[in-house]
């Protein structure tokens, strides 16, 4: 178990998942030719784009990515209200027979990503779905894995872990609380 | 977060924001091959009409089954209120239903207030036009259709001039207007022949006017009304062609707009009255989008309220 608010990973560290991540994922997929990331709202986004960015210069080819806001999907909204919804922005091309590897910060509990599921459905057929996550700290509730998995984090419920990104958060970081 | 949705007055300017930017979000999801979004599913929104209505009706019912609620529809036609069921008795009726929401339409003024706050049911109550005092949903689709052509869809409305012209005083969509406009920081001026402007408009947030071309001139917005003949039972202005004259807008009148000026009517528009057909189906005209934004602000307005929390209220209440 990890001691009471301690930094896990720091910029480099994320830098090398990011960067490991994108190995997994190219070669899984015999290369870049249908893939599509989608990040999903709020920090799953610039995740995205660095992993993108890192296949550009193993590969030299532009991987489409786009964002996916799930708040519509949430199965919580008597628990947990509404929220102010975010942006979801396919890229040209869209999902249709498509590798989408959907990209999250942290994989906890399994409902974002059922949630996410639901919405691509909504968007189009995708030819399959992966899911590439930073940071898996456990204790799910539905029978769902990450493909792709940047740091397995042992957590209690208790903890809370914090993914801060340098697009949103001004720095690069992942910090368990409590 | 509010509960109810009774007046425009209600919001403050972050809650108006916040719908407006949901609803622009929501716009963008119905661009795509599936238009229906999961989120009230299992929740029940009975749309309550005492007087008729088209757009408003099925603008509410498209909101809420787009947001996979279930909706019972309920005119005043063909119901018990035909004969002499009471508000009260209907919305005990929509209790015992297990209705989440009610959309409320009634000829009486302070009706959807009566029903959210006489205790006859819980339901999340949204005024859908009540009498001659509000129709906030309407406010906030024109406040949409204005912030998207004037403020890129984004932010309030500070500093822009709108122009609401005609029968202001029988105009619940020019009292919603007046308040939700004056909430995003734009300037009103309200146009109209005396005998159409209500007793105390001098103590509305707004100017008063009767010359419709000198308040036009660089305006950006002009709203035009209905002139509704149906509340009219005595004559408020001497005839039609003198109203058409002074209080309509023609295209020599609509030129006086600055240059991106737009024209809205909530409609049903009565052509040849308040406006003409060329201004109407004109390159100023956001007729037409208003009821297109009408369902993404109403489907907004349902997932915010139908979204909020019992027990953050009860806390607040406490």
């Amino acid at each position: 178990m990890v001691p009471a608010s301690a930094r896990v990973l720091d910029a480099a560290d994320i830098a090398r998942s990011v960067s490991r991540l994108s190995h997994e994922i190219l070669e899984r997929s015999h290369g870049s030719r249908d893939l599509v990331l989608l990040g999903i709202q709020t920090r799953g986004v610039p995740l995205a784009h660095r992993i993108a960015g890192r296949m550009a210069e193993i590969e030299s080819t532009t991987v489409p990515c786009g964002a996916l806001d799930i708040t519509m999907y949430r199965d919580d909204l008597r628990l947990r209200g509404a929220r102010p919804l975010d942006v979801t922005e396919l890229p040209e091309g869209g999902v249709d027979d498509r590798v989408v590897v959907l990209v999250d910060d942290v994989l906890y509990s399994g409902r974002t990503i059922r949630a996410a599921l639901d919405a691509i459905s909504d968007l189009g057929r995708p030819r399959a779905v992966q899911l590439a996550v930073l940071v898996d700290r456990g204790h799910r509730e539905l029978p769902i894995r990450a493909d792709y998995v940047g740091k397995n984090i042992p957590t209690s419920r208790e903890q809370a872990v914090r993914v801060r990104l340098a697009e949103v958060d001004g720095i690069d970081e992942v910090v368990v609380e409590g | 977060m509010i509960r109810h949705l009774l007046s425009a007055g209600d919001l403050d300017r972050d809650e108006a924001i916040a719908i407006l930017d949901t609803a622009g979000e929501l716009a963008r999801a119905t661009g795509r091959s599936v238009k229906k979004l999961p989120t009230l599913r299992g929740r029940t929104v009975v749309n309550l009409f005492y007087e008729d209505s088209t757009r408003t009706r099925i603008s509410f019912e498209a909101a809420a089954k787009r947001l996979s609620a279930d909706v019972i529809t309920f005119s005043a036609k063909g119901s018990s209120v035909s004969k002499g069921e009471s508000l009260k008795d209907t919305a005990l009726t929509l209790e015992a239903m297990g209705a989440d929401a009610v959309v409320v339409r009634h000829s009486a003024s302070g009706a959807a207030h009566r029903l959210a706050m006489s205790g006859w049911t819980d339901c999340v109550v949204v005024n859908a036009g009540d009498g001659t005092h509000e129709h906030p949903t309407q406010a906030l689709l024109d406040a949409y259709t204005l912030r998207h052509h004037l403020s890129d869809g984004a932010g309030d409305l500070q500093g822009r001039r709108v122009v609401i012209v005609g029968d202001i005083l029988h105009s619940r969509v020019a009292r919603s207007n007046v308040l939700l406009l004056e909430t995003l920081g734009a300037e009103v001026t309200v146009v109209g022949p005396p005998t159409l402007l209500p007793v105390g408009v001098e103590g509305w947030p707004c100017s008063v006017s009767y010359d419709l071309d000198n308040a036009l001139t660089g305006a950006d917005a002009v709203m035009m009304l209905r002139v509704q003949n149906e509340r009219m039972n005595a004559a408020y202005f001497p005839s039609a062609r003198e109203y058409s004259r002074r209080y309509g807008l023609d295209r020599h009148r609509a030129e006086l707009l600055a240059p991106d000026g737009i024209v809205l009517h909530p409609g049903p528009m009565n052509r040849g009255m308040e406006i003409t057909a060329e201004v109407a189906d004109g390159p100023r005209s956001v007729v037409v989008e208003q009821v297109t934004n009408g369902v993404h602000v109403r489907m907004a307005v349902l997932y915010r309220l139908m979204g909020a929390l019992p027990e953050l209220e009860s806390e607040a209440g406490s």
